[in-house]
């Protein structure tokens, strides 16, 4: 529904955005991640048509930002950064605004205003104006501005910043709830919500995507994937088990901390039964293992960081 | 549609704070002050609004900046403009809701003036015909002020930049109509050039109105004002909202 080719943006001379490109199907949660600056929210105002790109389309439910931006900004719900809206307004006004603004009327007009109400619980405060509501509010009701009319795509840009813990985990369960018949792309700082959330994560650095996979495959990408963290019931015995392991051709290395060992794979590949054995043929008892998944946080480390130093380079 | 969403969220937000309120009194105070104490109407003998109209170029030079003045800068300041650009309604059809509302707010300002007609009629026996034609000049100068203000408040983040360049700017079109602009320049520059500037002032053709001829010249120029600072607001909308 969504599909980006070669999407560029320039700023005067520094390049934003730098050829990016890929599609989101229906039914696709995409986790837009990146350091700050990275262009994340320039690529999402370009698809939202409030840029114009420099290079390159984007296309939403088959119709181009460029040539009808009007189709397109019908079709999709936007959450701009910071959740702008009209202070002196209340929610329910600034959603009545947004409802006439897209054409609704009547029946439907009230059905769709009080869904979006009742989706971001705002029953308590649609007459306040939105000036004085906590952050946590003028978050949801920049959201319910975004649901209003049940679009076919939906562009949330850090969804759910400034929220707390509880609040976020509605927002979770919101997005997730609408995620089989719709397109969604967030952006956000939080690799957990990534996790959780997305089926999907692209990861931009310096205007250019620098991992694209499902959150499975991209911690399989990092160092921790598939190492082995054991406890030892006697940490005395850790010098025999790194004996016993050291020399077999599966393992990259062992480190020791606090008390834990990991003993990191070589490429990632399995090798639970290999310390599995080695336990027992040392008879070293282990109080606790795990095998790692690996972490996002890592990787999003490893691969943002890699990009950021080739800037001298490219510039 | 579109604009007429745009322009309702607009006006009711004139009313949503005091803005609204503190300008229309001023307005008030201000055109009764400038008509009884420094117009003269009572010494005048005369029943007509002469003296209340013919201050209307310079109460607009000052009033009208403030009402035109938040219709982009606020949006820009507050990131709001990046929603409205993003809702399904063309820059122009925002641009023009927006315009309405500011001059449609102007227009009640002016149409709460109507006591003064009242007392004119009370008083004599003035030329309504005159009194109305003078309403509508004075309506399209606001409009012209408004859509100049529309276009410089696109330019800035600020309200209060805003103001200060619409109003200096709104400076330059009334002088040059006025006498004392023209007899600085009567003395070297070609008739042509005198001519040419006199043209341009909003004052020329307001006075031409106020005598009571709406003459179309006078109404396209207007029209013509309010469409070219229109059109040069949804250009400096799209060109500054990147940033």
């Amino acid at each position: 529904m969504i599909r980006i080719r070669d999407l560029a943006k320039r700023f005067g001379s520094i390049l934003a955005v730098d050829g990016i490109s890929f599609t989101v199907n229906k039914g696709e949660v995409l986790g837009f991640l990146g350091p700050n600056g990275a262009g994340k929210s320039t690529t999402m105002k370009m698809i939202t048509g409030f840029l114009q790109p420099s290079a390159g389309s984007a296309e939403v439910c088959g119709f181009d930002v460029e040539r009808q931006p009007l189709e397109v900004k019908r079709r999709i719900g936007y959450l701009p950064e910071g959740a702008p809206a009209y202070g002196d307004m209340t929610p329910l006004g600034f959603l009545e605004f947004c409802a006439d603004v897209r054409r609704l009327s009547g029946a439907d007009r009230r059905a769709k205003i009080e869904a979006a109400v009742e989706k971001t619980t705002l029953q308590g405060v649609l007459y306040q104006p939105i000036d004085t509501l906590s952050k946590g509010f003028k978050r949801r009701v920049g959201l319910a501005q975004a649901l209003l009319h049940d679009p076919e795509v939906l562009i949330l840009d850090e969804p759910t910043d400034g929220l707390d813990p509880n609040q976020k985990h509605e927002v979770r369960n919101l997005i997730q709830g609408m995620a089989q018949d719709k397109a969604i792309i967030i952006s956000t700082h939080i690799l957990e919500e990534v996790e959780a959330l997305c089926s999907r994560a692209v990861v931009i650095a310096s205007g250019r995507i620098v991992a694209d996979g499902t959150p499975a495959a991209l911690e399989a990408r990092s160092r921790l994937h598939n190492a082995v963290t054991l406890r030892l019931k006697n940490p005395a015995e850790a010098p025999a088990l790194r004996a016993a392991l050291s020399g077999r051709p599966e393992i990259d290395s062992i480190e020791e901390e606090d008390g834990q060992m990991t003993v990191f794979s070589l490429g990632g590949q399995p090798i639970l039964g290999l310390v599995d054995t080695a336990l027992r043929d040392t008879g070293i008892a282990a109080g606790e293992i795990r095998v790692e998944r690996g972490r996002l946080d890592e990787v999003f480390r490893t691969v943002t960081l890699a990009s950021s130093t080739d800037i001298p380079a490219r510039s | 549609m579109g604009i007429w969403a745009i322009f309702k969220r607009e006006l009711a937000s004139y009313f949503a704070t005091p803005l609204a309120y503190i300008f229309i009194v001023i307005f008030l105070v201000l055109s009764a002050t400038f008509t009884f104490f420094m117009g003269g109407f009572f010494d005048r003998g005369q029943a007509d609004l002469q003296a209340f109209f013919s201050f209307h170029p310079w109460l607009y030079l000052f009033l009208t900046p403030a009402v035109a003045m938040r219709l982009w800068a606020e949006e820009r300041k507050s990131g709001t403009l990046e929603l409205l650009l993003t809702l399904p309604v063309s820059v122009t059809a925002t641009v023009l809701g927006k315009f309405l509302a500011a001059w449609v707010f102007t227009g009640i300002a002016l149409a709460l003036t109507f006591p003064i007609w009242i007392t004119v009629n009370y008083l004599g026996n003035p030329d309504n015909g005159v009194i109305l034609a003078s309403y509508i000049g004075s309506f399209l100068m606001a409009g012209a002020y408004l859509a100049l203000g529309s276009a410089l408040s696109a330019t800035t983040q600020n309200q209060v930049i805003a103001f200060v360049l619409t109003a200096a700017v709104g400076v330059i079109f009334v002088s040059f109509g006025a006498p004392l602009v023209q007899s600085f320049f009567s003395g070297w520059a070609p008739a042509g050039l005198l001519e040419a500037l006199r043209g341009f002032s909003f004052l020329t053709h307001f006075q031409d109105i106020t005598r009571g001829v709406i003459d179309l010249r006078d109404i396209v120029f207007f029209a013509s004002v309010i469409a070219a600072f229109l059109w040069a607001t949804v250009l400096l909308v799209d060109l500054k909202k990147g940033r």
